[in-house]
């Protein structure tokens, strides 16, 4: 937490980030489970396993990304480390303390060390509350200033984060969607927390806007010396501000990485499908890529697959894939920067749509509504890689 | 949707217990047992007489054993014994039910139909010279309360008219059994006035409701895919904008079923709303209990039902 | 184009989202609260049905000047000049502005007098309403779990139980008064509007702004209170401008069945109980007034509450 006012730049964060290891957040195991209502009596209760056993470390004033599908348990993820919600088991540990069991008031100071900023601009800012108001709430909530002093303090931020400090007295719906954004990063910034946690704060906004708040953002934890968390769904911008990338997916993390080495070198073959949809602005190079199209949904979160919980869909299926969930750790040389959890990792210049899975539709424990092949299906249609668009054929 | 089905009665059980407990509060322990029984006694009570009923009442047990029995008598048919009158409760109730029951579902069929129609009619052209008669004169009604119109109605058609004809009669009653022409005649005046006071609020639901529906998405496609306007209202637009219609009406026939006080009361018409203003003016306890709580089984039976249509019609009520 | 290359092109962050020219002088907020205002202030309706209730309030605060003026009291009986032969009313004429009553009182008097009760009830019942309304709306729809689930059954048994016979036994047994009468119709009516506020809260509290104030660590009666309170503040408003009108109604009603403020207090419903017995021998103007003054006030205040849900929940015109 600076001491000084919000404008001043504080040299002391730069020069802890420098010293390199010093882990902010560390998350072991972490478990979260979401009971379903009303199958508690007759069966046995159901949960959506939302978050199934995730571990991470995020270094001090680093940006740690994080990516995955809708339903992969990211969101889930963000909110039980803010303690939003209460964790089913696992830890926890936040600047050398174990948050895990806190409760509410508890946490209630260590809410100034690690903030949120959320996906939807609208929906963050309550509607019927005027902007200098809303911003203003983490002084008041904390009895940190008050009256004028936090007028003025208010009004500082709202600079800071490129709003016109005259707006103080406006409503969120007459600013635009980038403008809203900005509001609840000076929300977030006004105690001057050790940790933000950004959850999609990019995906509602235009392209062009995409960019300003990232750029804002950027800015910000160069002044501040912030640790960032970065949650989204879209490759290329988790690439652009993180210095790290976690993938998950249904619930686990399936690969972390340097940002750079993960675009580079993808180890588990859902990150290479990932990548392989990242739309390339070259129409050339665009053709002449082989896209691989996972077939399939996502599975459920409430019955997941047995073993790895990819195999349903991985190209490079294999019996070991469905009897034995692989654990997250580095695979064919890599360093301890770089884990993934995969029986048969990627080695450079593999392509995936070469491969096809070798167990047969039966020996797969697909979880889709528990249903079957649809009639006359032959097993390589389901197959994990369709042949390559570039490539001519039929897709 | 059994599971549904079970979890529903069971709450509507529960709460036909839990009102019939605090009716049984109010009722037996406010005024404590001597007055209770004296009530019942009525005025012809002797002491000796008193002490009989407070025996036959149970009336020196515990309070919970009171309830069991009167509650088990309830659910056996046996609403007590009127003694003011000499007989049981359940035949005064049973001599009053028809005459409210013809009321109720008269007016219902006039005010329903009249209700949807006007509604249905002021949403489609709306902000015409149709909606906007339609809207102020539902207003209109909306605002007056029911023993003005009725007084109205009464001096219109009975007094003012009266040279000219005495159209209709404005007290009494003739059971549909005895007489169906008169019968008739005489439940025109309570009819109109408890249908076009109830009519106006279902004009305005069905109006918002209906604008509502026609505003959606759904709509707007099928009438770009040509379909016939008429067609679309009728079948498409209407089955969705009628449902929280069907909700209210379940509960106003259910609810005015317990005795509609104040148009029985002016018009003479002897159904249990007029049963128990009498019975309250002459202390009749076992009269008041019994209609009382013949109205609250009604209003949860009418609950139950229009819930259960619901989730027939609507699958997604179910998950709840 | 990409981020880096958008702002190597020299743009400039706020240019791009801001179209204003940057502001020079401060800037008022629009609340929500204004721009309903600014709705309600364009409504013709809304502004003579205001106008109406403002007068009506006006003559019912100078009730006793217009006694003094005209010399008569609202209890004052006057024999010989306001009784007819037959001991019936006097028409309108220069001493009695609107004629006399049964017992020759000053109708127009009474009607002033009678003004007071009904406001008075039809006030202190809503806020009465209101109260409870959002209390137990609030607590259910924030709290839920058992705390909900209790006053949503209560909130049942409560809409189950007659309460109008309830109501018109313990008045008679306890005897008529003015404070019952004003508890009963606030106790009979806060449901409709706990029902509406948990919906609003329930609606509310999922929102991201709600959990965005437990990330800052607000506690949660200060969500409650900051928060939540004036997302529901609209709905209350409009429902508690609608209540008044049914409150009036319902005070009538129980007065006009000899339940609600005891004689010989002026009151519109006692009023027009009275007149009931009267009109069929020509007294027209015994009827008349009270039933114009009841329907014009309930009017008033349906158009004006209509409007002000309009103001602040447009729909274009789905309200007319």
């Amino acid at each position: 937490m600076a001491t000084g006012p919000a404008s001043e730049t504080n040299p002391a964060p730069a020069a802890a980030a420098a010293d390199g290891d010093d882990v902010l957040l560390r998350v072991e195991n972490l478990v979260k489970y979401f009971p379903i209502k009303g199958t508690g009596l007759v069966h046995e209760k159901e949960y959506v396993r939302a978050v199934d056993g995730v571990s991470l470390s995020i270094r001090r004033g680093r940006t740690f990304g994080i990516v995955g599908e809708t339903g992969c348990g990211k969101s889930t993820l963000a909110r039980c480390v803010a303690r939003l919600h209460d964790v089913t088991s696992g830890r926890i540990v936040f600047d050398g303390q174990d948050i895990t069991q806190l409760s509410q008031r508890r946490m209630r100071p260590l809410r100034r060390e690690i903030q949120m900023i959320f996906q939807d601009p609208i929906g963050s800012l309550n509607p019927r509350r005027r902007v200098g108001s809303i911003i203003g709430d983490p002084f008041a909530i904390h009895h940190l200033a008050s009256g004028s002093e936090r007028k003025r303090r208010v009004q500082e931020l709202m600079e800071r984060v490129g709003l016109n400090p005259e707006h103080y007295n406006r409503f969120p719906a007459e600013f635009s969607g980038g403008q809203r954004q900005r509001i609840g990063v000076a929300r977030a910034l006004a105690f001057q927390p050790k940790l933000i946690i950004c959850d999609e704060p990019v995906s509602a906004l235009d392209v062009s806007i995409q960019a300003q708040v990232i750029n804002l953002l950027a800015d910000l934890q160069a002044d501040f010396g912030l640790t960032y968390v970065f949650i989204a769904h879209d490759l290329s911008v988790v690439r652009h501000v993180s210095n790290s990338i976690g993938v998950m997916y249904l619930g686990k993390v399936t690969e972390i990485a340097p940002a750079d080495e993960l675009f580079t070198v993808p180890r588990h073959p859902y990150t290479g499908a990932l990548l392989s949809a990242v739309p390339v602005p070259n129409p050339d190079l665009s053709d002449q890529r082989q896209q691989i199209i996972l077939a399939g949904d996502v599975p459920s979160p409430i019955l997941p697959p047995s073993g790895c919980r990819f195999h349903p869909r991985c190209p490079k299926a294999a019996p070991v894939c469905v009897a034995e969930d692989p654990p997250l750790e580095p695979r064919l040389g890599d360093g301890p920067e770089h884990p993934a959890a995969c029986h048969l990792p990627m080695a450079e210049g593999e392509n995936l749509a070469d491969f096809r899975p070798s167990i047969s539709e039966r020996e797969r424990v697909v979880e889709v509504d528990g249903s079957l092949l649809p009639d006359g299906a032959e097993p390589q249609d389901i197959a994990g890689a369709l042949p390559a668009r570039g490539e001519g054929g039929t897709p | 949707m059994t599971r549904f089905l079970v979890r529903r009665i069971g709450q509507s059980f529960l709460v036909l217990v839990a009102s019939s407990i605090v009716v049984f509060l109010i009722y037996f322990v406010g005024p404590g047992p001597n007055q209770v029984a004296r009530q019942f006694a009525g005025r012809l009570g002797t002491a000796q007489r008193i002490e009989q009923i407070k025996h036959a009442l149970h009336l020196d047990q515990p309070l919970y054993l009171q309830y069991s029995h009167w509650a088990w008598n309830l659910l056996h048919g046996n609403f007590g014994y009127d003694y003011y009158k000499g007989q049981s409760v359940g035949s005064v109730i049973a001599a009053a039910a028809p005459a409210t029951i013809s009321l109720v579902l008269g007016a219902a069929i006039i005010w329903i139909s009249y209700g949807v129609f006007t509604g249905v009619i002021s949403a489609v052209r709306s902000r015409s010279l149709m909606d906007r008669s339609f809207t102020a004169s539902a207003l209109f009604f909306y605002s007056m309360p029911t023993f003005v119109l009725g007084l109205s109605l009464i001096w219109i058609f009975a007094y003012k008219l009266s040279p000219i004809t005495t159209f209709f009669p404005f007290h009494g009653y003739v059971p549909l059994t005895v007489n169906p022409g008169q019968w008739f005649e005489y439940l025109i005046l309570p009819w109109l006035t408890l249908a076009l006071v109830t009519a106006a609020s279902y004009t305005r639901l069905t109006r918002a409701s209906m604008l509502e529906v026609l505003g959606e998405d759904y709509i707007r496609t099928a009438r770009s895919k040509g379909m016939g306007e008429n067609r679309l209202i009728g079948r498409h637009a209407l089955r969705a904008a009628l449902t929280p219609v069907v909700t209210l009406a379940g509960l106003d026939i259910g609810t005015a079923l317990g005795g509609v006080i104040i148009v029985e009361t002016l018009f003479g018409v002897p159904g249990l709303g007029w049963t128990v203003i009498q019975a309250i003016n002459q202390q009749d306890l076992p009269v008041i209990l019994g209609i009382t709580i013949l109205a609250t089984v009604f209003v949860v039976v009418a609950n139950l039902v229009v819930d259960i249509l619901y989730a027939v019609l609507d699958p997604r009520v179910r998950l709840y | 184009m990409s981020m880096p290359e958008l702002r190597a092109a020299g743009i400039s962050e706020t240019l791009i989202e801001e179209g204003d020219a940057p502001a020079s002088k401060k800037i008022e907020g629009r609340s929500p609260w204004r721009l309903a205002y600014e709705r309600l202030r364009a409504d013709r309706a809304a502004k003579i049905a205001l106008g109406t209730i403002l007068v009506i309030v006006l003559l019912a605060i100078l009730a006793p000047v217009f006694a003094k003026i005209t010399g008569h009291g609202p209890n004052q009986q006057f024999i010989d000049i306001g009784e007819n032969a037959n001991g019936g009313p006097v028409p309108p004429s220069s001493t009695f502005w609107l004629g006399t009553d049964n017992n020759g009182r000053d109708l127009f008097i009474r009607i002033l007098y009678g003004a007071r009760i009904s406001l008075v009830v039809g006030v202190l019942a809503t806020a009465i309403s209101v109260a409870l309304g959002v209390v137990f709306g609030l607590a259910a729809g924030f709290i839920g779990g058992f705390v909900d689930t209790f006053i949503a059954r209560l909130i049942d048994v409560m809409l189950s139980i007659p309460f109008l016979i309830i109501a018109i036994s313990v008045a008679y047994i306890s005897g008529p008064s003015l404070w019952l009468v004003i508890v009963i119709v606030g106790v009979l009516s806060f449901t409709y509007l706990a029902r509406i506020v948990r919906g609003q809260v329930i609606s509310i509290k999922n929102r991201e702004f709600i959990e965005a104030a437990r990330a800052l660590g607000a506690g949660p009666w200060r969500t409650m209170f900051v928060d939540l309170l004036p997302n529901v503040m609209a709905q209350v408003i409009v429902y508690a401008t609608l209540l008044i009108p049914a409150a009036i109604v319902l005070e009538a009603s129980l007065s006009f069945l000899g339940v609600g403020v005891p004689p010989p207090t002026a009151d519109w419903g006692s009023m027009i109980s009275d007149a009931s017995g009267f009109f069929q021998y020509g007294y027209w103007w015994f009827l008349l007034f009270p039933s114009l003054a009841l329907l014009t006030t309930t009017l008033a205040f349906n158009i004006f509450g209509d409007s002000v849900r309009d103001a602040l929940d447009p729909r274009a015109g789905i309200y007319v």
